[in-house]
């Protein structure tokens, strides 16, 4: 696809960097020169020095042949500007980065408004982080949630530590993955292991400090997670939030509803009025975090969930791995930044949430999607584990097609490769050996080879 | 440095150059000559140790300004010392230095020869004859721009690095995103105007073999005839000079305006600054040429002085190197306006050689610049092109490559004249002809003499000066930085 993508910021680079490795023809335009520079050295994609917001400029850059065109320039307004300059001059579809909540809602409700502008996609990068924040506190044992098939099915991942339920077992001696426990059905997928991605079998010993991703249904998740462990499976109760961003109010909207105290630390005094102008339930504390007897007197060990959302990382990192010294609560650390990822990811922080990083995934997804839906039936792709595995959702379309009607156990599966999930008619199955595949089913695969195109691909040749 | 990509790169050029040198080998069958052998038995060499090379992967495929630069010399050595063993082998050219002169001169689009002296060009089999204006074409476009068009392994990640040491001009872009698509572009247009312009031939009557090598090496404004006499031995036929002067002009345009042509962008196109000075340079010498030649009664019809001022030109302008007629006999107003041209040469992003015109154009502006500055110590002046502010770093890099340019120049006409038995006039343009990739000089070097009687001492001197014109200077240069080499810095 062609796809023109303005403003090189953080976001703007990572969603040119993934799209480019999935092989797009890919235009970037800013005016900042240095930035542009810095991308184009780096990856196969041609750059356009200039004001995104002048016709000429995203002409340059080949709107008018543009499958796809992203602003994730700085303000909303030049955003969604830019997009309709693009859609004025021809482009495909467009996608926003939106921030504002009042924009976002009224375009959001009028589609004569997003038909105008040719808009296909709205982002919010804060309301994405929240929501997966919010996930995160929901299941305070994993450190990674994501959903697949319309959010009927959702993935876990979680770090085993030693005393761990499921440390030292072997997965077919695991009572709970057991065949006659699987009602709602529950299966362990991935298993991450010193940066070794590995589709386990039944006879794979899991061991502490693995990172395992566990596919069920929420309601299945909720049970799990409580015979995991009792106390850590108790719904988060109080929560804390340092840092009173707009991540932090849309994630304390989020949790307010579920009936849960959100308390918000923040500095700036207008910010604190604001806040408590908008979020009324919560209780809002002046003052600066970055002091160990303000957050012991806030009560810091007494909480069920910490959530670190100031505006620098190092800030973040240090506040996070303080609470988690202090305290047994779920901690929730933001990074902006992408560089030493390695080196936070050794860190003992529980979860890290990248906003950018969630951003340009979710607009990834969807250019796979637009990708997918001429060609290949491939309906979604995910990345998993930092691209070493992902999970593909097929659609079955044929009769004739060597896998269906044919008890899963009798097929010859390639390696490192999982049936994970069927969804047939909205009812999700978790395949036992005797289930089938049939046709209009919607399947779940997880498999660290790449470039699968159908489903026939998964069996051995 | 890292030495083993280089070396993997170097193993797909060796796989390139033996495919190309199959070329040759149909046409030394259809003409029966037995000189297939030479070209066989080397392709086979290149392919075989090509495949094996290639066949290793270095771990680390980043490729960094290093290593592009470092490919891209190594690559064009490489290609040049291949091509030359030919003529060396098969004994046509006995000198190896000679025969490594004529490769290069073929492969940098020089046209500059050293035969017509020992030997006539005519004494030369078709298929060496071929493989001679072969060289030509596939140096114009350039060797590394082929690859990452065809070679699916090189394509992507930031291989950028070796499209901007090949290609000429002082920015290159891309035309489209993906690299490799862009090279894929250019040597597409590249090849349907070859045929074109052979096809045009053809069809005026020229024989074929003749249409054949002079469309490739008018294509690539490299300079190669297949007579001793050039295009004199044209003489008369008006249409194919015609054609000829055409495409030497096309072939000298920035490829980027057939690209912006062909996706109808036409406004873009037409309003190129670069595109507009290049025709006013061009009418402006044919005019002056043709005065001067009416003015000096130089011929008695007047369509053959201004059709061999407008050939002439051409032929400069876009550093091909033809002659229609021995211009070394011109009044010297004439010779100076020639000289001058080529020093000017082709756009940028063309296959023409010489100092740009978009260089000089951004070279001008600065120092107007420079001076209003002097004027005006407060004062803040951008250098625009096409209505872009064109960067502070391309600006200084423009003067870097005069001074660059200069010195090597100076340099290597002080080394030519330790010949005594050259005059300066003969040094000077055989400078001038190599450097900017033209072909024939003035005076020893005229387009009826010939390079042979230069010291071998001499003739590496314009070898390195070929090479490093058409890999603007850089690439060459680096080759003898340490830094360049060293694997820890």
């Amino acid at each position: 696809m062609n796809i023109v993508i303005v403003g090189c910021g953080k976001v703007g680079r990572t969603i040119a960097e993934q799209l480019d490795g999935e092989g797009h023809s890919i235009t970037v335009v800013d005016n900042n020169p240095r930035c542009v520079n810095r991308l184009t050295e780096h990856l196969d994609i041609m750059g356009v020095e200039g004001d995104g917001a002048s016709r000429d400029i995203l002409r340059e850059a080949g709107v008018e042949n543009a499958d796809l065109v992203i602003a994730v320039a700085d303000a909303d307004e030049l955003n969604l500007y830019i997009c309709l300059l693009a859609h004025c001059c021809g482009a495909k579809n467009t996608i926003a980065r939106v921030r504002n909540p009042i924009y976002h809602k009224n375009i959001s409700e009028s589609q004569a408004m997003r038909r105008s502008i040719g808009l296909s996609l709205m982002i919010n990068p804060e309301k994405i982080s929240a929501l997966e924040m919010s996930r995160l506190i929901r299941f305070p044992g994993a450190i990674e949630v994501d959903s697949f098939a319309r959010g009927n099915v959702e993935m876990y991942t979680l770090k085993l530590t030693s005393d761990h339920f499921l440390s030292g077992k072997k997965i077919s001696d695991i009572s709970l993955f057991k065949e006659e426990f699987l009602r709602g059905g529950s299966r362990i997928c991935l298993v991450e292991r010193n940066d070794e991605v590995i589709i386990p079998g039944g006879d794979f010993v899991l061991a502490s400090g693995d990172k395992v991703s566990i596919i069920c249904t929420p309601a299945r998740a909720s049970w799990l997670f409580k015979k995991f462990n009792k106390a850590a499976a108790a719904k988060a109760k109080n929560v804390l939030i340092i840092g009173g961003s707009r991540t932090a109010y849309y994630l304390a909207n989020i949790l307010i509803e579920s009936n849960i105290n959100v308390k918000i630390i923040e500095k700036n005094p207008k910010r604190c009025d604001e806040l408590s102008e908008l979020l009324p339930e919560a209780l809002i504390v002046r003052g600066d975090a970055l002091n160990e007897e303000l957050l012991d007197a806030e009560g810091l060990d007494k909480m069920d969930a910490i959530v670190t959302l100031m505006h620098l990382d190092e800030e973040n990192i240090m506040l996070s791995l303080y609470a988690r010294q202090k305290s047994e609560a779920k901690c929730i650390t933001k990074v902006d930044r992408i560089v030493f990822d390695k080196i936070v990811d050794t860190m003992p922080l529980d979860s890290v949430i990248r906003p950018r990083e969630l951003t340009a995934e979710s607009i990834v997804r969807y250019v796979r999607a637009v990708k997918n839906s001429e060609g290949s039936n491939v309906e979604s792709l995910y990345k998993l584990n930092d691209g070493r595995a992902e999970a593909l959702e097929f659609k079955v379309v044929s009769k004739d097609s060597p896998v269906v009607s044919k008890p899963l156990k009798t097929l010859n599966f390639r390696k490192n490769l999982q049936i994970a999930c069927i969804t047939r008619r909205g009812k999700v199955i978790i395949p036992k050996g005797e289930d089938t595949i049939e046709p209009d089913d919607f399947v779940i695969v997880v498999t660290t080879h790449k470039g699968l195109r159908s489903i026939d691909d998964v069996l051995a040749d | 440095m890292n030495k083993n990509l280089v070396r993997y790169v170097l193993g797909w050029v060796l796989i390139v150059v033996g495919a190309m040198l199959m070329l040759p080998i149909i046409v030394a069958f259809i003409y029966g000559e037995r000189d297939y052998i030479y070209f066989g038995l080397l392709a086979a060499v290149c392919l075989a140790l090509g495949l094996i090379s290639s066949r290793f992967k270095p771990k680390n495929t980043q490729m960094y300004v290093k290593e592009g630069y470092i490919s891209c010399a190594l690559t064009w050595i490489l290609m040049s010392v291949i091509g030359c063993l030919p003529f060396y082998l098969s004994g046509q050219i006995p000198s190896f230095t000679n025969a490594l002169f004529e490769s290069v001169s073929g492969f940098t689009t020089t046209g500059a020869t050293i035969l017509g002296v020992d030997r006539q060009i005519e004494e030369l089999s078709h298929s060496m004859l071929f493989w001679r204006s072969f060289s030509n074409w596939a140096g114009g476009m350039g060797i590394l721009v082929f690859m990452l068009a065809v070679i699916s392994q090189l394509s992507g990640q930031s291989n950028m690095y070796l499209m901007k040491a090949e290609s000429p001009g002082p920015v290159v872009s891309k035309l489209i995103p993906k690299l490799r698509g862009t090279a894929g572009v250019l040597y597409a247009i590249y090849g349907a105007m070859t045929l074109i312009e052979f096809v045009m031939l053809a069809v005026g009557g020229m024989p074929i073999f003749d249409a054949i090598t002079l469309s490739l090496s008018t294509a690539g404004t490299g300079g190669f005839s297949i007579k001793n006499a050039g295009l004199m031995a044209y003489e008369g036929h008006y249409y194919w000079q015609a054609v000829v002067t055409a495409f030497m002009f096309l072939f000298a345009v920035n490829f980027s305006v057939y690209y912006l042509l062909i996706t109808r962008k036409f406004k873009q196109a037409v309003t190129s600054e670069e595109i507009r000075w290049y025709f006013i340079m061009y009418a402006v010498a044919v005019a002056v040429i043709g005065i001067d030649l009416t003015v000096n009664k130089v011929y008695p019809s007047a369509l053959d002085r201004w059709h061999h001022s407008a050939f002439q030109v051409a032929t400069f302008a876009s550093s091909t190197g033809f002659a229609s007629k021995d211009f070394d006999l011109w009044p010297s107003l004439s010779k100076a306006t020639l000289m001058l041209v080529a020093l000017v040469g082709a756009c940028a992003g063309s296959t023409g050689g010489g100092f740009k015109v978009s260089r000089i154009i951004v070279l001008v502006k600065g120092v107007v610049r420079d001076l209003r500055h002097m004027l005006h110590p407060n004062s803040v002046f951008t250098v625009k092109m096409d209505g872009k502010t064109v960067k502070e770093e391309t600006v200084r890099s423009i003067n870097v490559y005069l001074a660059i340019f200069t010195f090597l120049f100076a340099m290597s006409v002080f080394v030519l004249s330790l010949d005594e038995k050259m005059d300066f006039t003969t040094n000077f343009t055989a400078v001038i002809a190599t450097i900017n990739n033209m072909g024939p000089g003035l005076s020893q070097v005229g387009p009826t003499q010939s390079f042979f009687h230069y010291s071998m001492l001499s003739k590496y001197v314009l070898i390195f000066d070929m090479l490093a014109g058409r890999l603007e200077l850089l690439p060459m240069l680096f080759l003898f930085n340490r830094d360049c080499w060293s694997s820890k810095r």
